[in-house]
């Protein structure tokens, strides 16, 4: 059971790690925007 | 998009849920490998969704090739990232099921080894997307893609036509499997190609966002140039 449960956790925890990288992607870009405006 | 988004985000929620209540309960547990043979279920659904993933990305860079469009470029990234976060589902999760059936986390048999320089072939072609700063980057890349989508055959049937140590296909390949593990198999790979969709669409959505950003920034910088101090 130990082998099946890190398997399973290690998929998750992959998954979310990308989950996390694309939301810090569009939180940067959003912030980007955000000065792009205050220039205009 | 935007408006199937949502729906398509509690489908997904509930397949996986499903998903994992058919992998842990309701499949059979194997006579021979016991528990750990639930692996499988997370196993071999990411690695045919990394399959289609690499395969959207060989469509979207041939489209790009041709018409260099820059929404089949921006495809072609989103397809690829996504695939090598699959990918390495495989060949995380494949070690952890080796090491109590077959007694060793890894060997370079023909199946893994060819796994592996899928991975890092893909891992290259977004290596050079990262740093290249020459504007041929997306013809490069694509060419890369093309080349690169060669192994995906070769990995997929190199348990058909060669003796390996990796398990034989459950489908097609003259194996048999109960229908009850089918069922949770399918079930599992359906939820992780709608869960790969919404990755995929969100990098793609983001990907095309940052290049009207990075537009709009040179724009800008342009402008301030000329702008008399």
């Amino acid at each position: 059971m130990t082998y099946l449960f890190a398997a399973y956790v290690a998929t998750w925890v992959i998954h979310i790690t990308y989950l996390g990288h694309l939301a810090r992607g569009y939180a940067r870009l959003k912030r980007e925007i955000e000065e792009l405006r205050k220039k205009r | 998009m935007k408006r199937a988004f949502p729906i398509l985000a509690i489908l997904t929620a509930g397949l996986l849920s499903y998903g994992l209540y058919g992998a842990l309960v309701q499949a059979p547990t194997e006579q021979t490998m016991g528990d750990v043979q639930r692996i499988f279920y997370y196993h071999v659904p990411s690695a045919w969704t990394a399959f289609c993933l690499f395969f959207v990305n060989l469509v979207a860079s041939i489209v790009y090739l041709w018409q260099r469009n820059p929404k089949a470029d921006a495809l072609a990234l989103a397809s690829a990232e996504v695939g090598v976060v699959f990918c390495t589902v495989v060949l995380v999760t494949g070690p952890i099921w080796a090491r109590p059936v077959w007694g060793i986390w890894w060997t370079w048999d023909l199946r893994l080894t060819l796994t592996l320089v899928l991975w890092l072939i893909y891992v290259s072609y977004l290596m050079l997307r990262r740093f290249s700063s020459s504007g041929q980057t997306p013809v490069m890349a694509a060419v890369l893609a093309v080349l690169g989508a060669l192994d995906v055959p070769l990995v997929y049937f190199s348990i058909w036509f060669f003796r390996t140590q990796h398990p034989q296909p459950v489908i097609g390949g003259g194996g048999s499997i109960d229908p009850r593990m089918l069922h949770v198999l399918l079930i599992n790979w359906l939820a992780f190609m709608c869960f790969a969709v919404l990755v995929c669409w969100s990098r793609y959505h983001l990907e095309i966002l940052r290049r009207q950003v990075d537009e709009t920034q040179a724009l800008e910088s342009l402008l301030a140039a000329g702008r008399p101090r």
